[in-house]
């Protein structure tokens, strides 16, 4: 199994030393991980269910531990400090997460939903502050406009795509340097997935984005580099268009032509 | 081929004559409901005006004395409604917190073995019966502080009341995704803030539901107050003396020949409480559906 | 930090229980003890003689115990063909329309009443019907008490049973439909096999209910402390004798009413147990 260290001139934002992540002693779920990841880049992690691409991702911003009994070996570093090392809340701040299926706070106005990060942490902010802050994050997810008068209702009214806007929103309000998303569209109509993707080719200039996504065309269209993983292995991990004209290994070539998965 | 056609008469019959059973066996199960509604609500009508708030309840000796002059009893149960109160009061006071804390713990360590023995045993508790209740209440205060008080009354009811409130806590916060609570982490709150700012006010209906369901359950307990707050004739606000409550009242109305027509009022106010605290916690339960 | 405060505060809540547990247990045993150290346990339990008097001061469980099966059997009896029609009717026969929903409110208000209430109509409404009936002088006895008893459980079966009919998946009923089976006996070989256990525990359960039932029924029993001899005699059950003498009970007296407070206990607790097995048994099918 190939591990690609990509040589570049840039610090990399994100780097994955030889994670192992398992649920029982003797089964790992991600087998010897390593990886860099680059700031502004959209990485895609692919592979078929059960590869451990999921478990991978919640690995990074520590929201494993809030299930007992899994064990993790190897380090992460975000900025070049071990995210292990960290208190999980500040890691949890800087690596800020969107999950599957769009789950807004159900109790909070659209308003204190974009500011939720902030008054979950007890962060006290002024008004003026505040507005700013929501106007800013739902402009950066192409959500302002249209939810800007009815700021104060509850966000289950919203579409399923625009929920997951504001769930994205709600994590940019919170600034962090990378953003971990765990299939966000799979649940989605068409319309709203391309809304999405459009989104976050625009997200990278500020942000880097880890995605992981079953959907192959998806990690074509929108990553920099992508990932195949194979029964928590890392199989291969390179710039995504050579991934895919050009496949190194022969199981990522039977993934992305449909052999499997 | 006369068999199958007299066969499936036969079927048809029988199938009609159980339709027919079954109907009215559960009209006549609604019957008693409405009996009894009635008799409350006729005999104790007469009763229910403003001096059954606020009057205590009269003496047996000047009860005796207005019948003989043909005068309706007077006095009320003002005392038994302000013991109600008082006693239920500091039930509630002292479930809400524990039974919520519970809860909590319970839907957050499915599959800890301790998580499933306190389920057990919250289980256990909540089929205790009400008299024994009584007598573990008894056992803890009245007789170590030497009497009976509103305080052995309360502790008797928050015994009845604890299991029901943990009970629906852990199955509001069970039914809420999990998503929520990892979202709420995600954002890099600490878990006392996501279960107070984000679980809770999510699952509020359920919960405050099943304290009202609590509540409206122990409102008309008799039995286990009988061996500890004992009652009262006069309005009593101190938790460390004996108390009165409204079922108390009735039953003592009950065994008073004098006295025995204020029952019917004193059960139609119970009745009209609980079935407001129903009410509101159907009305509150459908509401809060998210 | 404030998470470890707080999560340990929900740990010590848990163990809270356990302490409860612990002190119910102490308590009932504790002052038990004196009673069954004059008797020993089984010479308590399987005494029928209760008399208070100081002089030939004797105490058993015996009559207690045989007026409370009396009266729950006779009451489940009774309470079974109704609760069964009304989880018919809600679960199956008409679930999911309007009507459905109105009667099973009704009936579940009937689970809102308290017991005493339910007393007070078994003396004014039922006791003259039992005098009427032919059933003894005064109409206090184990056929009143029964039968009020029987109603006030209709709903805790009704209610759970109706429940379990409403699981029943619907390709089973219309796999037995398209065979040409009527609606009864689609229930008969479909649903109610299939719900059977949370039925069966449902009833179990309010069986449980009505051996602890204590106001109704010590307003209607008549509260002699003899075995019952049939339905028309009078008696007292475990709840209703607690409630009737603890007021001026001390010493043997009163370790013998706790101690039948615990016998109590124990078998509701076991009722409940077993109901709650088979309902497991349910579940892991």
């Amino acid at each position: 199994m190939e591990n690609m260290i990509i040589e570049n001139k840039v610090e990399p934002i994100l780097k994955l030393n030889e994670v192992s992540v398992s649920y029982t002693p003797e089964k790992k779920a991600v087998n010897n991980v390593s990886a860099d990841i680059n700031p502004n880049t959209i990485t895609a992690i692919m592979g078929p269910s059960g590869c451990g691409k999921s478990t991978l991702l919640r690995a990074i911003n520590r929201i494993h531990e809030l299930y007992p009994n899994i064990t993790i070996t190897g380090d992460i570093l975000l900025k070049g400090e071990s995210v292990f090392g960290m208190n999980p809340m500040d890691v949890r701040r800087m690596v800020g997460m969107v999950f599957q299926s769009p789950n807004p706070f159900p109790t909070m106005s659209i308003y204190d939903n974009v500011l939720s990060g902030y008054s979950l942490n007890g962060i006290k902010l002024n008004k003026k502050k505040k507005d700013e802050l929501v106007e800013e994050s739902l402009n950066a997810v192409a959500l302002w406009d249209e939810v800007k008068d009815v700021m104060n209702k509850r966000g289950s009214f919203l579409s399923g795509g625009q929920q997951q806007r504001l769930c994205i929103a709600r994590t940019l309000a919170l600034q962090p340097e990378v953003i971990l998303m765990d299939e966000p569209t799979s649940a989605l109509d068409p319309i709203s997935t391309n809304k999405i993707e459009e989104l976050l080719l625009q997200l990278k200039e500020k942000f880097t984005i880890v995605i992981v996504t079953h959907n192959i065309s998806q990690a074509a269209r929108i990553s920099d580099k992508s990932m195949f993983m194979f029964l928590g292995d890392l199989v291969e991990y390179d710039d995504t268009k050579h991934m895919f004209t050009k496949p190194r290994n022969k199981k990522t070539e039977e993934y992305l032509t449909g052999v499997f998965g | 081929m006369n068999d199958q056609v007299s066969n499936i008469k036969r079927r048809n019959r029988t199938d009609k004559t159980a339709y027919v059973l079954i109907i009215v066996f559960a009209i006549l199960a609604m019957v008693p409901l409405f009996l009894i509604l009635g008799e409350v609500i006729i005999k104790g009508l007469p009763n229910f005006n403003l001096r059954l708030f606020t009057e205590v309840t009269p003496s047996s000796m000047d009860a005796m004395l207005a019948k003989a002059n043909g005068e309706s009893i007077p006095g009320g149960i003002l005392n038994g409604i302000t013991g109600t109160l008082l006693i239920v009061g500091l039930a509630i006071i002292l479930t809400i917190p524990i039974g919520l804390f519970i809860g909590i713990y319970l839907a957050d360590h499915q599959s800890s073995k301790f998580a499933k023995t306190v389920s057990f045993l919250t289980d256990l508790m909540q089929g205790i019966p009400s008299i024994v209740v009584g007598i573990i209440a008894y056992a803890w205060i009245v007789k170590p502080f030497g009497g009976y008080s509103a305080l052995a009354g309360s502790v008797a009811l928050t015994i009845m009341m604890l299991p029901m409130v943990v009970r629906s806590t852990e199955e509001t916060l069970k039914m809420l995704p999990v998503s929520l609570k990892e979202a709420g982490l995600a954002l890099g709150s600490s878990y006392t803030n996501v279960v107070f700012k984000v679980l809770i006010p999510s699952g509020f209906g359920g919960i405050f539901t099943g304290i009202l369901l609590a509540i409206s359950r122990v409102m008309g307990e008799t039995a286990p107050l009988m061996l500890t707050a004992l009652g009262a004739s006069i309005v009593n606000w101190n938790i460390m003396e004996p108390t009165s409550a409204i079922p108390l009242l009735i039953w003592d109305f009950y065994n008073d020949p004098n006295l025995v027509e204020l029952v019917w009022s004193s059960s139609l106010l119970l009745l009209i409480v609980i079935f407001i605290l129903n009410w509101l916690a159907k009305l509150i339960a459908r509401k809060w559906k998210i | 930090m404030k998470d470890k405060i707080f999560k340990g505060l929900l740990f010590f809540s848990a163990i809270f229980i356990l302490i409860l547990t612990a002190g119910i247990i102490y308590a009932l045993v504790a002052r038990s003890l004196e009673s069954f150290q004059e008797y020993g346990i089984w010479g308590f339990v399987n005494n029928s003689e209760w008399d208070p008097r100081s002089a030939t001061e004797e105490y058993g469980a015996l009559s207690f115990v045989v007026g409370t099966l009396y009266t729950s059997f006779f009451a489940l009896l009774i309470c079974i063909p109704f609760s069964f029609a009304v989880a018919l009717f809600t679960g199956e026969y008409f679930k999911g329309r309007k009507v459905a929903s109105v009667v099973s409110s009704i009936v579940d208000l009937l689970a809102g009443i308290p017991s005493i209430v339910f007393g007070l109509w078994g003396f004014y409404s039922i006791r003259p019907l039992a005098i009427e009936l032919g059933v003894n002088a005064q109409g206090f006895g184990i056929f009143t008490s029964s039968v009020v008893l029987a109603v006030m459980i209709i709903p805790y079966a009704s209610s759970l049973s109706s429940e379990y009919l409403r699981m029943v998946p619907k390709n089973l009923k219309e796999g037995a439909y398209s065979l040409g089976a009527t609606r009864l006996e689609v229930i008969t070989n479909v649903s109610l096999p299939m719900a059977s256990s949370g039925i069966v525990s449902s009833f179990i359960l309010a069986l449980g209910r009505a051996l602890g039932e204590t106001m109704a029924v010590t307003m209607l029993i008549g509260n002699t402390n003899n075995i019952p001899s049939g339905l028309r005699d009078t008696g007292n059950t475990m709840a209703s004798v607690i409630a009737n003498q603890f007021g001026e009970a001390d010493g043997l007296k009163l370790s013998s009413l706790i101690a039948i407070g615990l016998l109590l206990f124990i078998i509701t607790a076991i009722i409940n147990l077993i109901a709650k097995l088979i309902m497991n048994k349910l579940t892991n099918v």
